[in-house]
């Protein structure tokens, strides 16, 4: 068991100026989960006739991309490749001061206390993040062959759960990483590539309008990226984007 | 009153031809003049909503995640089922039809499972279109593997991320639709009653999550693709947010609720380690492909594992069901496992655990074999526990997963109530009283895809558009409704938390509706919860105000409808006096303890009305006939 003060940013809604709070996490266990520690927290103040925090969060395993903290300064906290549902107390100690923030970016404006308004994510993806392909009248599924080194890569872009902790940790928060990962799963397959010069052209568009800035390779994103999206993608991207300008 | 299925006539094969071509068509012209309402986003709304705006429908969807990609779908990890036989294993469409019709203990609709098993192959092309990234082999071809079940593999998956991928290939398809201008999406915002006029539905009443304005939607049709009920235990696999509302609701306007008392419980989930335990993380049954399960043969054994010799282990599973080993099907391998936990020989904290263990597996095929098969499981499992599942086994224990029961369909999809129809785990239609692994993703995209664009047309060839707007006084009678009850909720103010009704509810229920259930425990229940739900009325304390984000007050109201619909369950339960797949009543056994069904009294689908908070609701019966498949015992020896 533990003890943890946390100072939490509130903030009522769009429009307050916000601040950080403090709780005292008490009697806390190392098997927790941190958003389990977070309801503690919160049953405690619902108690006291006190506003709870409100957070994102929905699956809990680390797959549905709703929860998004910034803990002592990092995107969903200290552990590695783990979203912050799946962050465990062991990774803290007794007596320890934590930070807890919503993602910070121009393109993400807070709606209250820890949640964020990350419907631009969603608007890039509708600007082209897809096959144009009809619901029927396809082939077989093994009429389209893909080598498996290209379906694997795929499938490592496609992992991205569109949590958006690449725009809180880049510095011009810039939703490159995020873009780049549906532009590059879609053009290693076959299927995919006959859009791609579209596609890439579209999606950085929209990811330009919505206010995201540019990516001038600091890397945070991958170092923050729950499920280790990497960089590399973002240089994938480029070609596409230069092959794109030569059409 | 005896309800018809309105199966098409016919061979069972031809019956999907059939109905199709009974099944009105609207004109690409007159598409764009219709509304339809989808609620939910998982797998089941995204592809419905999707293929009805590529259609030239004018849709409405809505979830209550910040995202249509981030349903509950999304945690769907082991698979997609199609009976492709690709591995040229033996595999055919009657096959995967009669595997889901045997797993669901006989207690479903051939018809039904028949079709899905057909239309099981065109998910798989679809998918693969939409650049889904199944896993292949080095010739470039699709990968299969086999699951619980099943004695071919037919599973197509994406690492451990097939409701992912799979997902994100339906959102993408949405998005779609979103440019094209054909789907408009509105997510945080909550569905919390429906509008029926004249015995059809015609809108919804919404809560924006964000603001709290509480407003009506109308349209010529609505779906509800929202998910299954498994939170009513609290504790569960479901996603936080998972709920009954919006087909309670629907249930309290009219729409029957068929087999409430058919929920699944999984197998290989993570143990609860406190009080504090939120949700419940499951661990794919694919697992189980290469793991063994096993507990010590003695009582009380608190050794580590791997002291414990090979010759003091009990592998009850390949003991007791040598055929399928650690692949016999879920209800039956939870069975076992509360079983040799009630015997004294549960592992781990409290005795409520069981191992998987690789150890096996991993001197067959070597770690990396492993580790690519199921890394990310592995990462998962040492991430909650802090333990090392390749060198230790892992723990595991029963949870409640998913569930079978939902609102009442017929073949088409539509519920009693006219233009209401229900799609995914929220209908009742193709997995009886147990649901095979894999098969829940195939059953949400065949709804999606491939059926509702067929047989909503034919009810809304016979409509005339926009004959209901928001100026209905339903509209205005049901939002004055629903804002009273925020009201309430918000001014009770005692001294309990949502979240502690929540878990008093899911325990009742856990200990007296889940694994096995028995008169006693069910009257106990029935007694139990009606008090629960008093309390609840009279000393909840529900903070902040109805006009703001709330989280407190979006959990008070599902939880609010838990408390009613739980009680359903257990009237389903008390009244089904037979044991069937995830319904086991003790008083109905095997001499070795398998369930033992009755056929002759209770081969139907018992489909609930709402009668009153409170009141017995009254049942009615859609007997289930065979046409083509004999009732077997179902045996997995
Ligand atoms: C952890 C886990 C793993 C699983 N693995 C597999 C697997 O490997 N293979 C398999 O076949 N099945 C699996 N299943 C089961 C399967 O994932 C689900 O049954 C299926 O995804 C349900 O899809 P759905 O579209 O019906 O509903 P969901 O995906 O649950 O979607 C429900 C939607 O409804 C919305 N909604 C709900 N209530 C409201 C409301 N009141 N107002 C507005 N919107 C609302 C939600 O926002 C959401 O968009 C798994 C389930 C779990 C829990
Ligand atoms: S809550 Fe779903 S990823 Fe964290």
């Amino acid at each position: 068991m533990m003890n943890i003060a946390l100072l939490v940013w509130r903030q009522k809604n769009r429009a307050d100026k916000g601040r950080f709070e403090r709780y005292e996490a008490k009697d806390i266990s190392h098997e927790m989960s941190f958003l389990e520690m977070l309801d503690v927290v919160n049953e405690g103040l619902i108690k006291d006739g006190k506003e709870p925090i409100a957070f994102d969060h929905d699956c809990r395993e680390g797959i549905c991309g709703m929860c998004s903290q910034v803990i002592n300064g990092t995107p969903h906290g200290p552990a590695e490749r783990t979203t912050v549902c799946q962050l465990h107390m062991r990774n803290f100690k007794d007596g320890d001061v934590i930070y807890i923030e919503p993602w910070r970016a121009k393109a993400f404006p807070v709606i209250k206390d820890l949640i964020v308004d990350r419907s631009a994510l969603d608007r890039i993806i509708q600007a082209g993040g897809y096959i144009s392909v009809h619901t029927g009248g396809v082939p077989d599924a093994n009429a389209i062959l893909i080598s498996k080194p290209d379906a694997d890569t795929a499938m490592d872009a496609a992992e991205c759960i569109g949590c958006g902790a690449c725009v809180a940790a880049c510095p011009n928060g810039s939703a490159m990483l995020f873009t780049s990962a549906k532009v590059i799963h879609l053009a290693n397959l076959p299927q995919g590539k006959i859009e791609a010069v579209r596609r890439v052209c579209m999606m950085t568009e929209a990811m330009q309008k919505e206010g995201f800035g540019a990516c001038s390779n600091h890397y945070e994103c991958q170092a923050a990226c729950p499920k280790g999206i990497k960089v590399s993608f973002i240089s994938a991207l480029n070609r596409e984007f230069v092959k794109a300008q030569f059409k | 009153m005896i309800l018809d299925g309105n199966c098409p006539n016919g061979l069972l094969h031809e019956k999907w031809d059939i109905r199709r071509h009974e099944l009105k068509l609207v004109s690409p012209a007159n598409r764009r003049k219709f509304k339809i309402i989808v609620v939910g986003t998982g797998l089941a709304g995204a592809s419905a909503a999707a293929t009805l705006g590529e259609l030239g429908y004018n849709v409405e969807a809505f979830c209550y995640q910040d995202s249509a990609r981030r349903a509950h779908s999304i945690a769907a990890q082991g698979g997609i089922n199609a009976a492709k036989n690709y591995p040229n294993d033996g595999d055919s469409i009657y096959h995967l039809f009669y595997d889901t019709i045997k797993g669901g203990d006989f207690r479903s609709r051939e018809a039904n499972v028949y079709r899905l098993a057909m239309i099981s192959n065109n998910i798989i092309d679809q998918c693969v279109a939409q650049g889904v990234p199944f896993a292949r082999d080095y010739a470039g071809y699709l990968d299969n593997r086999s699951f619980g079940g099943s004695q071919v593999s037919r599973t197509f998956y994406a690492r451990g991320q097939t409701g992912q991928q799979l997902l994100l290939g339906a959102y993408s398809a949405l998005s779609r639709q979103v440019k094209a201008g054909t789907v408009k999406l509105y997510p945080r915002t909550e569905m919390l009653d429906i509008i029926v006029i004249d015995g059809e539905a015609k809108g919804i009443i919404v809560r924006d999550l964000v603001t709290g304005e509480i407003r009506g939607h109308s349209a010529d049709s609505v779906c509800l693709c929202t998910g299954g009920y498994s939170n009513a235990f609290s504790l569960s696999s479901n996603a936080m947010g998972s709920n009954i509302t919006a087909t309670f609701r629907a249930y309290k306007k009219g729409a029957y609720f068929a087999n409430p008392c058919y929920t699944q419980i999984h197998p290989t989930c993570i143990p609860a380690s406190g009080d504090y335990q939120s949700k419940l993380t499951l661990m794919s049954e694919s697992l189980r492909n290469d793991g063994r399960v096993w507990v010590p043969k003695k009582t009380g054994d608190k050794r580590p594992a791997n002291d414990i010799t090979e010759d003091e282990r009990d592998y009850y599973l390949e003991r007791k069901y040598p055929s399928y080993g650690n692949l016999a099907p879920r209800d039956i391998s939870s069975r076992a496992a509360k079983e040799v936990c009630d015997e004294g020989r549960g592992v781990g904290p409290g005795g409520r655990g069981v191992y998987l263990d690789f150890a096996d597996s991993i001197k067959r095929l070597g770690e990396d074999t492993i580790r690519q098969r199921y890394g990310n499981l592995f990462e998962m499992y040492e991430r909650i526990t802090g333990e090392d599942a390749y060198k230790q086994p892992m723990r595991i224990y029963p949870a409640p997963h998913y569930t079978m029961g939902g609102l009442w369909v017929d073949y088409n999809l539509e519920s009693n109530i006219k233009g209401l129809f229900i799609l995914g785990e929220a209908n009742f239609s193709d997995h009886g009283a147990n649901r095979l692994g894999a098969s829940a993703l195939m059953q949400g995209l065949a709804d999606g895809y491939f059926v509702i664009p067929y047989t909503i047309a034919d009810y809304l060839a016979k409509t005339k558009p926009g004959k209901v707007t928001i100026t209905h006084p339903e509209f205005k009678k049901s939002l004055d409704e629903t804002s009273s009850l925020m009201e309430r909720l918000l001014s009770i103010n005692g001294k309990k938390t949502v979240n502690e009704f929540h878990r008093e509810l899911g325990k009742i229920m856990w200990d007296n509706v889940g694994m096995t259930r028995s008169e006693a425990s069910l009257k106990k229940t029935l007694e139990e919860i009606p008090l629960i739900r008093q309390e609840f009325w009279k000393n909840v304390k529900v903070s902040g105000a109805g006009s703001e984000l709330n989280q407190e007050l979006e959990k008070a109201c599902r939880v609010a409808d838990f408390l009613e619909f739980a009680e359903l369950m257990a009237w389903d339960a008390l009244q089904r006096d037979e044991s069937c797949g995830g319904h086991f009543r003790v008083e109905h056994q095997m001499p070795d303890g398998e369930a033992k069904r009755n056929d002759e009294e209770f081969c139907y689908v018992a489909a609930w009305e709402y009668k009153g908070i409170g009141k017995t609701p009254e049942l009615h019966k859609e007997p289930l006939t065979f046409e083509s498949i004999k009732l077997a015992v179902r045996s997995y020896k």
